[in-house]
């Protein structure tokens, strides 16, 4: 794939937290499609990368660049990210008392459609839209009158993140761990709800501590961190040896192949 | 003396006819004693007068306003207008029989006996001036009277406006609700202002409820931006009586609200919420009192405060359980909002406890803007400033919701949002 056909590309990329080097150099290249599973222990660096890709501030880029469909991804806020077409799901949903779900959502969708020039959708449109995405995660209309993830258990805080990505329509999907805590239906349903959602314009970068959840999601490739790098790639087989091996026989086969 | 005391000297002199003579003497007496308070004044400690005591007002100034539509609240409600603390019968509605409701000048000719069983009998002309000044120049104010049994169904909403297009005015409100046995009433008070006047408002409103009776007031303090505003609500609660109060301080250069409730029968229950929203360089100070003097009685109070720009605030709340009140169950809880490096917010929660078999909590919390929060929701395309009001929003919408009245609900949350930067939306988040 030539650069340009790159949706996107990270090269040597650091960061800090607080003075700690997280990120030690990751380099990564994801085409329009393509779905790529990012796999590590605790402590690898996987959830700093999903946030310093979704600009979260509290991260400090120290060296290296993030190039999203050939601009520098690393200089635009949060929010004009999210306009550029990328979406993070979170591991942990925040609860937002105060705030309904579906008013929440409105509003993001309306301010990503009047940025980039697109007519605002009005309650009664946005909500036959909600309701059609909110199918793709079986989620109950009881919902709608709900606060921001407020009291949702950890199964429908995390559907309700993937409900935003169908309703949001990102360009680029970063799911952080998004399958810890899911008993396996609840796992089943947020991946056929990730499914339905891919597509060749779509690439998805999958964050996730166990194999599990690829099984349901399959990955075009698979990369494991380590340390704050990207120790090793391939294809989906790496995340079965992973499920072999663990992370430990891995990582130091890798170290030992330098 | 300052120029303030000065200039009201001058002004009391002029006036001291009328039916209420002897209790207005006392009362400007006590005042010319207890002069304008200081921060010295422990009750004062973080709110200071200074500026007010530098100026002269001008009383109960003659005004032209003839359309007060933009604050007024629904056709339902019976409305009594006051511009510049007078009662203007040509800005009001009529009111429906059955229960006095009209202004304290008709109500002093017409029905002085009413009037004076309970005028001044229960806030303390005594022992805080700016209360002896209402006293002393005590005019013109709403008097709403329900006898036994009288429940009405249409809100009362008593609307006060100011305005000072020449030199800066002084109103000073005095209102007078006596609900009697089993009667029920929902009282609205607004204070609002023209433009960007100069003015001050000393109000004072005396509550009394009859056994078993139940009054709903709400207070919506959206003064012009450079105005003065004191006011002190006081309950007086008999058996079995409930009463809430809904305080929203929006307006206003310099605001304090006192509210003051005293349980002075058995088995009543009295639930104080308050809202205060400061920005630019606005201080507003809440206070209030339960007196728990008798047992059985149950208080609920929760005061939320926003503060942005160098704007201060103040929560004062006091709950005071007496040796006979056993059985008092009792919260208080005050939560504090700071947007910004430069606001200041002083809370102090007080309860003293003298009775053995109680249920008492309070607590109080200042806090900023949660970040994971702010980042969800600017990750999803919330541009920043607009993800900050929304937040805000939703700290304060708690309040907003614990207003039943739909009308009243409605304007609250036109006026918290227009505080709001970048959210004229929210209007429509119902």
């Amino acid at each position: 794939m030539t650069r340009s056909e790159l949706l996107l590309r990270v090269k040597d990329l650091h960061a800090t937290v607080g003075g700690k080097e997280i990120l030690r150099g990751i380099d990564l290249e994801v085409g329009p499609g393509e779905v790529h599973a990012i796999m590590g222990p605790n402590g690898s660096g996987k959830s700093t990368f999903a946030q310093v890709l979704a600009g979260r501030e509290t991260f400090e880029v120290t060296k290296g660049e993030v190039l999203y469909q050939g601009q520098d991804l690393l200089a635009l806020s949060p929010e004009e990210r999210a306009v550029a077409g990328i979406f993070m799901a979170f591991q942990y949903p925040v609860e937002i008392p105060g705030v309904g779900n579906l008013y929440f959502l409105r509003t993001a969708l309306n301010a990503l459609r009047k940025r980039r020039g697109e007519e605002e959708l009005d309650a009664m449109d946005f909500l036959a839209l909600a309701k059609q995405k909110m199918k793709l995660v079986a989620m109950d209309e009881s919902f709608t009158g709900r606060s921001v993830n407020e009291g949702f258990s950890g199964g429908e805080k995390k559907r309700n993140e993937i409900f935003q990505m169908a309703v949001l329509d990102p360009r680029l999907a970063i799911l952080d761990e998004t399958d810890s805590g899911l008993d396996i239906d609840a796992l089943r349903t947020v991946a056929s709800g990730v499914n339905s959602l891919r597509s060749k314009d779509r690439a998805m970068i999958v964050i996730t501590h166990y194999q599990r959840l690829l099984e349901y999601i399959v990955p075009d490739r698979v990369h494991v961190m380590g340390n704050g790098r990207i120790v090793r790639s391939g294809g989906r087989e790496l995340a079965l040896e992973l499920e072999q091996k663990g992370y430990a026989q891995v990582e130091g086969r890798r170290e030992a192949a330098r | 003396m300052t120029e303030l005391t000065q200039s009201l000297r001058e002004s009391f002199t002029q006036r001291t006819n009328g039916p209420l003579r002897l209790l207005r003497e006392a009362a400007f007496a006590r005042f010319a004693k207890l002069g304008l308070p200081t921060t010295q004044d422990e009750d004062w400690k973080y709110t200071s007068l200074a500026a007010l005591a530098q100026m002269r007002f001008e009383l109960a100034a003659e005004a032209t306003v003839h359309d007060v539509d933009r604050w007024t609240l629904s056709d339902a409600a019976v409305r009594l207008t006051f511009v510049n603390g007078r009662y203007r019968p040509e800005l009001s509605s009529r009111a429906p029989g059955g229960a006095f409701i009209g202004s304290l000048s008709a109500a002093l000719v017409e029905r002085p006996e009413l009037v004076e069983r309970e005028l001044a009998r229960h806030a303390d002309s005594h022992g805080d001036a700016l209360t002896a000044l209402n006293t002393a120049f005590i005019e013109d104010g709403a008097f709403v009277h329900l006898p036994a049994g009288a429940a009405l169904q249409a809100p009362i909403h008593l609307l006060y406006v100011s305005t000072a297009p020449g030199k800066p005015t002084l109103s000073q409100p005095r209102n007078l609700i006596v609900a009697g046995a089993n009667s029920q009433a929902t009282v609205v008070e607004t204070y609002a202002g023209l433009d960007n006047e100069v003015y001050f408002t000393n109000a004072v409103t005396e509550v009394v409820l009859g056994d078993n009776a139940r009054v709903d007031h709400y207070k919506l303090q959206a003064e012009s931006a450079r105005a003065f505003h004191v006011a002190l609500t006081q309950i007086h609660q008999g058996r079995d009586s409930r009463f809430s109060s809904h305080s929203v301080a929006l307006g206003a250069a310099l605001a304090r609200n006192e509210v003051r409730a005293l349980f002075a029968s058995e088995g009543s229950e009295c639930t104080l919420n308050g809202l205060y929203m400061a920005t630019g360089k606005q201080h507003l100070d809440n206070r209030t009192l339960i007196d728990h003097k008798s047992p059985r009685c149950t208080s609920r109070e929760l005061y939320k405060g926003v503060l942005d720009g160098h704007s201060r605030g103040v929560f004062s709340g006091r709950v005071l359980v007496r040796q006979d009140a056993q059985k008092t169950d009792a919260s208080q809880t005050n939560k504090n909002l700071l947007l910004s490096d430069d606001a200041i917010v002083d809370t102090k929660p007080q309860l003293e406890i003298f009775a053995d078999d109680v249920k008492c909590a309070h607590g109080a919390a200042v806090g900023q803007l949660d970040e994971n929060a702010l980042f969800y929701l600017r990750s999803r395309g919330i541009g920043q400033e607009a993800a900050r009001s929304l937040l805000t929003y939703a700290f304060a919408s708690e309040m907003v919701n614990l207003v039943p009245l739909g009308p009243l609900r409605a304007r609250v949350r036109d006026l918290v949002t227009s505080k709001l930067p970048a959210f004229e939306r929210l209007k429509e988040a119902a």
